[in-house]
């Protein structure tokens, strides 16, 4: 398999954009990757989208050759592809893209990802997330997105003594983070107070445990590593890539507090890059909820099992802790464009190994890892990336 | 958006009477019915055969709702679980006939019929278990 590079990075700001169109968003993601990357457009070979749910948030499907035509490219009739897999299609368009230059039939390809999620109100949008879930045998039962996180939370609190203020402390964190990122939708650092003392969605996750409904996009530009050099002194290598499935519904997985998927996918993408855990210095994890960071922090085998709780709140996953978790501010604090997470991901971590996260750069970051979730965890793409030497 | 009708009635002997499938090769039972066994693989293929669960089991976890899609607006707050059947498999549902704070990890629960929502205002009905205490 040919090496891969990513040699430009492009996001939007992340909020509620009532001003900007789904297109709007995707082409200014798009074009700032294809600038910060110095190619041409005749340079492209393919674009590459993650986008959930199109359909159901703008009543537009096909949104593959939309972005591609916005994007001036209507005329190179290029290849497009929209990729789906709910919350972790991002990191699976830049999965499929990246095997599409490994195998040598592209050298260059745009991946997008993007979501519009506030032209309908707020109890639709929640709607439209749930149907990651299984929709005949959890969300028909009335068991919302929220509410299936909480019972995986409720559980790792019986079996490890977890308790609220270690979830709050995921969202003290993170939005401490969001305070240094320009691009975040929110850059306010609140207390454990406030997230403890917000209004219940599904107990025992109140409504700071849940990351918001935002608007947004980000693109990064992958190239073969061999031509990677013609176009930046500073390409970001691509080292390892894993993806892995489980059970759609919560119900049926073997253990209500790991998530097998990310347990697997973590695997594999550390076996390809030859790599541990304590080789990452930086990782931007899935915190749709603040369990969600703590599983992921544990299945990743940062911390140990059940110790998730205890290691955010002390401290361990803060900026330049042992492994800044989220220096973006996660989904918690930048945003959660749905289809755009996993790529807005790539774009900080690679950010990150530039040396170019200005207020939340960690120090001395050489490999970072970008972690998506699709669903409840049916879904999960780990990415490890690599500073060039 | 509004669903035929038959996107409910398909599902009727699972969510009326509780039938699941079990696996001529290994006895592993699955809740909805599975056209293959998640342990045997090809192995199991046309040997699963249907298999009603008797209704009890164990809440393994649960969480109270308080923000909810609309056609669940009436009933919130609400509980929700996941219950393990005592034939083993588990499955999500509703807790009713019990105050949120009373609900327990380890408590048992039997099936019992209910309404389960309405597809829009002059939509089809549908119907499905919910749970509630052991004897109550």
């Amino acid at each position: 398999m040919r090496e891969v590079a990513v040699i430009g990075v492009g996001e939007t700001e992340f909020g509620e954009l009532w001003d900007r169109s789904f297109r709007d968003l995707g082409i200014e993601a798009g074009l700032k990757a294809i600038q910060d990357a110095k190619i041409a457009s005749e340079d492209i070979d393919a674009v590459y989208i993650g986008n959930m749910s199109a359909g159901k948030f703008i009543d537009q499907e096909h949104v593959s050759a939309l972005v591609a035509d916005y994007a001036g490219l209507a005329d190179r009739h290029l290849p497009t592809v929209r990729v789906e897999g709910g919350g972790a299609c991002g990191a699976v368009a830049l999965l499929q893209a990246r095997l599409a230059i490994a195998s040598g039939m592209y050298d260059i390809v745009v991946v997008g990802g993007a979501e519009k999620m506030t032209d309908v109100g707020d109890v639709q949008a929640a709607e439209i997330l749930s149907s990651t879930a299984d929709q005949e045998w959890e969300s028909v039962f009335g068991a919302t997105f929220a509410g299936l996180y909480a019972m995986m939370a409720r559980r790792h609190m019986h079996e490890y003594g977890t308790k609220r203020e270690h979830l709050a402390a995921v969202a003290v964190k993170n939005h401490k983070n969001g305070s240094l990122n320009p691009e975040a939708q929110f850059q306010k650092e609140i207390t454990l107070e406030t997230v403890l003392n917000s209004p219940m969605v599904a107990d025992p996750l109140g409504m700071f445990d849940c990351a918001p409904l935002s608007d947004g996009a980000a693109a990064v530009v992958l190239c073969a590593a061999d031509r990677a050099r013609k176009f930046t002194d500073a390409p970001v290598l691509l080292k390892g890539s894993g993806q892995a499935s489980d059970f759609l519904a919560v119900h049926d997985r073997r253990d209500l507090t790991t998530m097998d998927a990310t347990v697997i996918a973590g695997k594999r993408a550390f076996q390809e890059a030859k790599l541990e855990p304590k080789d990452v210095q930086v990782a931007e994890v899935h915190d749709n909820f603040t369990i969600s960071e703590i599983l992921a922090i544990e299945d990743l085998r940062f911390v140990e099992k059940g110790k998730g709780g205890p290691a955010t709140a002390d401290g361990l996953t803060a900026l330049n802790g042992k492994v800044s978790v989220n220096p973006s501010g996660g989904l918690k604090a930048r945003g959660q464009p749905v289809g755009a997470t996993g790529v807005a991901q790539a774009v900080e971590i690679v950010r990150q190994l530039r040396g170019d996260a200005g207020k939340r750069q960690v120090a001395g970051a050489r490999r970072g890892l970008t972690h998506t979730l699709g669903g409840t965890g049916a879904t999960a793409v780990v990415h490890i990336f690599e500073r060039g030497a | 958006m509004t669903q035929a009708i038959p996107r409910f009635w398909r599902e009727i002997q699972s969510r009326y009477n509780l039938v699941g499938s079990k696996c001529g090769s290994c006895g592993k039972v699955d809740f909805p019915p599975r056209a293959v066994c998640p342990d045997c693989g090809r192995k199991s293929i046309g040997k699963m055969q249907s298999f009603k669960l008797c209704g009890k089991g164990t809440v393994v976890t649960y969480t109270t709702i308080y923000d909810a899609p609309s056609q669940f607006d009436m009933q919130k707050p609400y509980v929700m679980a996941i219950v393990e059947m005592d034939e083993g498999v588990r499955l999500t549902t509703q807790l009713i006939n019990v105050k949120p704070e009373d609900v327990k990890i380890g408590m048992k629960v039997q099936a019992t019929f209910r309404k389960l929502g309405q597809d829009g205002e002059a939509g089809v009905i549908h119907y499905g278990y919910k749970f509630r205490p052991a004897g109550s």
